[in-house]
């Protein structure tokens, strides 16, 4: 750990930041940023659209990395370390570079800096130079004409290990500080450890009617998209290299790119081609992108590297395997009284986001509920596995799978519904969490409302037959962070616009859409604004040359930040625009309405009225060249305390869900037939995209719930520890079109003061409940408690065999039928 | 490494005949998507789990990526760049955009080719018969809501154009 965190939190070295009132700040409107522009009705905003993608995607046409070929491309694959732990004594390569049509062969020493996203834990290299530390570190490439060849001349390096023990999971880890493995921990193979408190919590605990106590277990998932990483790396005469990855986050990407390869960052540009799905898997630069930059510039070709389904389960950086102690306190009232936890996470191999993870592991549990005291103590754990990181839901899905299992459990210890006690514990809006996180929009109990109506809740709760239940849970989730990954004072987001005398608007940004619509966003908030079809808006995305730095997709800050930034580049063009027709006209700005490609003055449409095209003009003969930037700085958040900022968000999401299971008592096999998933998104600026999250976020909670481990085999007899248990998309059984539930979505608009027309998150806030849900619905069920990811029938059937299930669901109900 | 001897391969992809150099372990996705430009059939796993790459071998949904170039010789395939009629999507896709069955995209292509050839032998499925239909192709992004809803449309804009 670096001396900066050490000496000052997540804080920069004084005298680099600029005080807080010098911060850039949001332009404000006169009625706010939540309303349609035009008054009355939104003309784009809220209706059922089109993606500005969506034609392409589905004709074929859309161009992903793998679709990309340049003259006189070559292929490269990677060597893998065959050993979870193991010192690389020596590589020698020079058979394969005997080999024709074999161009160039890269280790570790050719690419010697270090590199990680989070500035303070750069632990990583492109290709593990003195040490692989699990099966799959890549430690040498090779560009070939074909990728057949570049295999081939893998299989002709000879690699020297010396192998080392490894460390398997968070125990041996603990227990065995001296195996290290990675020399960049601060101690033994701690890779961060945080510990908070909140208010009193040891006597709130000792003050509370009842107290849980209980261990949880979550498996690691990972995200599984269905394009595997790939990219593009060609360097130009110039000397000037250009890199089409299939990323979430070309500008962080584009950082290291310049950082490892040496070159100044204006000499680099990335851009992003459409991606087929990422959720928090491709938020971070990979070996590949190093490589094929690197062979590009040995070769002087272009360099593709494509990798297998088996390499994507291995770049992983998927969901923590996390074990949780917690012990929640309630009164008799139903009102909470106090919660202690102790998660440790296992975090494979190298840090990729873990100081967030880690984080995140605690702080994004206060809220909807009050909390009055709380207290957490995570601890991450280097082991020589794959290293994970963010997945949909970063870090808080694990916690809230505990916690909202806790609250079951205490609503049953009171005798109380547990929506009631949700209800009871609502945290309200515009209020402050117990560790400094400002609320302000919250839509939790109407969505509670919604999940207890849509599911029949009151009729079904503690009275279906054995084998049949119910369950609720609820969550919350941050719409983007207000702290950058790196330090510095500059928007976290930016737009900008042009319009040309043609009629149509171009909007520009780094944004980065990974099929949850941003693009498109982006034209419905210019067509609102400016009046204009959804067809003549263009969006120009994800291009380091072309587009303003946005910080790219992940923690979902897409839509509010990028949308927040897009709003106020196209209301500054609007602006323009009145004024000349108010001007041209004799009427004051304020009556001019642009809307479905037709200018005109409210007071009398049908003398003073224009297209919006010859509205364009008449501005750019007034104006000049009508071009606009917007830009996005979130507010200063967070609680005083190092770590303070790790969860403060402009705004937060939230969601209710109800799941119905039916379970075989005999088996234990577990069909969901039902979720019905209600989530406070601000304002649905499309539903549809919405709706797609939600159901998307719930199929995706359901298939962690019951189905996807990513677990390593132990060592046999014939190969060491650390193999994935099943690296393909057979074997690692993500849900078809038969094993998912009947998702139905609930739309709830709480109308955020902050967010473009009122829009929060809907990417990843709705998956959170769906797994205590389903848990808690197979203790309706059948009477016992899943602690332990996944819900396979093999864990229910062992939970049945363990005895009392059906006395416990006895007693639950007679309870149930007198409260 | 002995370079495998080429052969040409002359196939008929969307009404058009097409001739390209294969090696007898050239799989139909390559000599499709890096031969003949056909980009719109993806690969998801290489091995026939995620069903990305499915096309249609005489009006039968096939995993390209499993099934090799010289055995499609002398038969009709249809990829999804052969679904338009005279550039004008058809009502699949065009379902599939307004319904949001389509996010990131990447399964689209395989989806729809399964979903075609089933509208084809049944225009009014029910949404068991759906789930059946889709089930060798994986979707990440939707939970398949939104492609139920997709199919079931345009079944419906299909049947009441005829």
């Amino acid at each position: 750990m670096s001396d900066v965190l050490k000496k000052g939190g997540m804080a920069v070295p004084k005298g680099r930041m600029m005080p807080r009132e010098d911060r850039l700040k949001p332009p404000q409107w006169e009625d706010g940023r939540t309303g349609p522009p035009n008054g009355g009705e939104f003309t784009t905003i809220g209706k059922r659209n089109r993606k500005v993608e969506g034609l392409a995607k589905v004709t074929g046409r859309a161009v992903y990395a793998d679709d990309l070929a340049l003259p006189r491309m070559i292929h490269a694959k990677l060597l893998r370390s065959i050993h979870a732990h193991a010192r690389i004594v020596s590589i020698d390569a020079s058979a394969a570079l005997a080999m024709p049509g074999v161009h160039a062969v890269i280790t570790g020493k050719d690419l010697p800096g270090f590199f990680g996203i989070i500035p303070w834990t750069e632990d990583e290299q492109p290709l593990a130079e003195k040490k692989a530390r699990y099966v799959g570190d890549a430690i040498a490439a090779v560009a070939a004409d074909t990728e057949l060849l570049a295999e081939e001349a893998l299989r002709a390096i000879r690699v020297e290990y010396e192998v080392l023990p490894a460390v398997t999971d968070v125990d041996e880890a603990l227990a065995h500080p001296e195996l290290q493995v990675n020399e960049k921990a601060s101690e033994g193979n701690i890779s961060k450890q945080v510990r908070l408190e909140f208010g009193p919590v040891d006597a709130a605990l000792a003050n509370s009617d009842e107290v849980v106590e209980a261990e949880y277990w979550y498996e690691g998932s990972t995200h599984a998209p269905i394009e595997p990483h790939c990219c593009v790396a060609e360097l130009d005469a110039t000397g000037f290299l250009t890199v089409w990855s299939s990323t979430q986050v070309a500008h962080y990407l584009h950082r290291d790119l310049a950082k490892i390869l040496g070159l100044p960052t204006q000499r680099v540009r990335v851009i992003q081609p459409v991606v087929g799905g990422a959720f928090g898997g491709k938020s971070e630069p990979f070996s590949l992108e190093f490589c094929a930059a690197k062979l590009a510039m040995l070769t002087g070709r272009p360099v593709k590297i494509l990798y297998t389904r088996e390499e994507v389960f291995y770049a992983h950086r998927g969901r923590h395997p996390m074990r949780m102690r917690y012990r929640t306190g309630i009164r008799r009232d139903g009102k909470l009284t106090g919660t202690d936890a102790v998660v440790h996470l296992d975090g494979g191999a190298y840090s990729s986001f873990g100081l967030v993870t880690t984080y995140y592991s605690g702080q994004l549990l206060t809220a909807p509920y009050a909390l009055p005291a709380y207290r957490f103590d995570s601890t991450r754990l280097f082991t020589n596995k794959p290293a994970c990181g963010p997945k949909r839901g970063h870090g808080s899905v694990q916690p809230r799978f505990a916690f909202e299992s806790q609250l079951d459990r205490l609503a049953e210890a009171i005798g109380m519904d547990p929506i009631e006690v949700r209800r009871r514990n609502f945290i309200g809006e515009n209020v402050k969490t117990v560790n400094g996180l400002r609320v302000t929009s919250n839509g939790f109990l109407q969505c509670l409302e919604a999940v207890e109506r849509e599911s029949g809740w009151k009729k079904k709760f503690r009275r279906l037959p054995y084998g049949r239940g119910v369950g609720v849970a609820g969550s919350m989730y941050i719409t983007g962070t207000n702290y950058c990954i790196y330090p510095n004072e500059m928007p976290q987001a930016a737009v900008q616009i042009k319009l040309d005398r043609s009629g149509r608007a171009t909007v520009f940004s780094g944004c980065s859409d990974i099929g949850q619509g941003v693009d498109s966003v982006l034209a419905y908030v210019v067509c609102e604004e400016l009046g204009l079809e959804l067809r003549d808006v263009r969006v120009v995305a994800a291009d380091t040359d072309l587009t303003p730095v946005d910080l790219g997709s992940y923690s979902s800050r897409e839509t509010f930040m990028v949308g927040n930034a897009c709003l106020d580049a196209a209301r500054e063009l609007r602006g323009k625009i009145a004024a000349t027709l108010a001007g041209l006209w004799g009427v004051p700005k304020g009556e001019i309405v642009l809307a479905g490609g037709v200018a005109c003055a409210s007071s009398d449409p049908r003398e003073k009225a224009m297209s919006v095209k010859d509205a364009f003009q008449a501005a750019e003969a007034k104006h000049g060249t009508l071009g606009a930037t917007g830009w996005y700085q979130s507010p200063k958040l967070g609680g005083d305390y190092r770590g303070g900022t790790i969860g403060a968000s402009p705004a937060y999401s939230f969601t209710a869900h109800v799941a119905e299971v039916e379970c075989d008592p005999e088996t234990g096999v577990v069909d969901v037939k039902t979720i019905w998933v209600a989530h406070d998104c601000g304002r649905a600026l499309n539903p549809v995209g919405v709706e797609g999250q939600m159901e998307g976020s719930a199929y995706m909670g359901f298939a962690e719930a019951l189905m996807e481990t990513h677990t390593f085999k132990p060592a046999g007899a014939a190969f060491p520890f650390g193999l994935h248990h099943g690296p393909s998309l057979l074997d690692y059984r993500i849900p078809t079109s038969l094993d998912t539930p009947e998702l139905r979505s609930i739309v709830i608009e709480s109308v955020d003061p902050e967010g473009p027309y009122g829009a929060k998150e809907a990417g990843e806030g709705p998956l959170h409940p769906s797994i205590p849900a389903i848990a808690n619905a197979i203790y309706d069920a059948l009477g016992v408690r899943c602690e332990r990811l996944p819900f396979d029938a093999p864990a229910v059937y062992r939970l049945l065999k363990a005895g009392g299930a059906r006395e416990r669901w006895e007693k639950a109900r007679t309870q149930a039928g007198r409260a | 490494m002995e370079t495998p001897e080429k052969t040409v391969c002359r196939l008929r992809v969307n009404g058009d005949e097409r001739e390209c150099a294969v090696t007898a372990g050239t799989t139909l996705l390559e000599a499709l998507r890096y031969e003949l430009g056909l980009t719109g059939s993806k690969q998801g796993c290489d091995k026939g789990d995620c069903g990305a790459c499915t096309v249609l071998v005489d009006g039968r949904p096939v995993l390209s990526c499993i099934t090799l170039a010289l055995n499609a010789e002398g038969r009709e395939v249809t990829t999804v760049e052969g679904l338009a009629e005279r550039g004008r999507p058809h009502p699949l896709q065009d379902a599939f955009d307004r319904t949001g069955g389509a996010q990131c995209g990447f399964c689209t292509p395989g989806v729809l080719m399964s979903a075609y050839a089933l509208l084809n032998r049944n225009p009014d499925p029910t949404r068991d018969e759906i789930a059946h239909a889709l089930s060798g192709n994986l979707c990440r992004c939707t939970g398949y809501t939104k492609i139920f809803e997709a199919v079931e449309l345009a079944a419906r804009e299909i049947r009441e154009r005829r």
